[in-house]
């Protein structure tokens, strides 16, 4: 008997790792599909079509190994839903594990002064910041982002 | 970061200059500016001085369960006010340069 692969739900499974991974290495970029990732839901949509499809003919009862159809199916079934599981979680949950910083400064308050160390070892005050010149002109402002870091 | 990067010329002509600050060393702040080709100005707190000051510490939440910092934005006008500020709930989800950019236009 000649093995037929089950192309729709290997072709699912494939996306269904894509839609994971290319929100993380392409879409992060991009604030349209960054803030809400519709792109990767989207991909995530494609991807559980094709397990369907997959799935349906997985379980027919013309497969040349009916039990290990069943079985391999199943498991790449759950796998991709695992993965899209793991997916909503990150994005929507852990996206969300951030302290509340109650106390962090409001609009109206004096900013917190500080002096640190630039990128070339120059301790730099949020002083020297709001007043050394920006093109020749005096800084209107300073946007000061705070971020994880790569460690 | 990246956007704003790419909105740098805006922003200076704004007359805002955009800073980032993390716990990483300078050097790895230099090794990002240069890998990402940042220009604008990289700030080190490696013992969450100002990021205490600001209020946040995300405690444990570096890659060997040190303190870093969460995710925030601070617009201070040059009087040393804030003037806009951005605390996202969602880590995924970011201040967009636009947004700055607009609210920069009412500084002096």
């Amino acid at each position: 008997m000649t093995r037929r692969i089950n192309w729709p739900l290997w072709v699912g499974f494939v996306l269904s790792i894509a839609a994971f991974l290319t929100y993380f290495f392409v879409f992060v970029e991009f604030p349209v599909t960054r803030d809400f990732p519709w792109a990767n839901l989207l991909l995530f949509v494609i991807a559980l079509a094709c397990i369907f499809v997959g799935v349906r003919r997985g379980f027919a009862s013309d497969r040349p190994h009916p039990v290990r159809s069943k079985i391999v199916t199943s498991l790449v079934a759950i796998v991709s839903v695992v993965i899209l599981g793991l997916f909503v979680f990150t994005i929507f949950v852990v996206g969300r594990w951030l302290p509340a910083s109650k106390g962090a400064p409001q609009v109206g308050q004096r900013a917190p002064e500080f002096t640190l160390p630039d990128s070339n070892g120059n301790q730099v005050s949020l002083n020297e910041l709001l007043t050394t010149p920006i093109n020749g002109n005096a800084p209107r402002g300073v946007l000061l982002m705070f971020y994880r870091g790569y460690w | 970061m990246r956007g704003i990067e790419r909105s740098l010329d805006q922003f200076k002509q704004a007359g805002i200059r955009p800073v980032a600050i993390s716990v990483d060393t300078p050097s790895e702040s230099h090794d990002l500016q240069q890998k990402a080709g940042y220009s604008f100005t990289f700030l080190s707190d490696q013992n969450t001085d100002a990021i205490r000051r600001y209020d946040l510490v995300h405690k444990g939440a570096g890659i060997n369960g040190g303190d870093i910092a969460r995710p925030a934005e601070f617009l201070i006008d040059s009087t040393g006010t804030v003037r806009w500020v951005n605390l996202t709930e969602n880590y995924w989800v970011r201040a967009r340069p636009e947004q700055v950019l607009e609210v920069a236009k009412l500084l002096k």
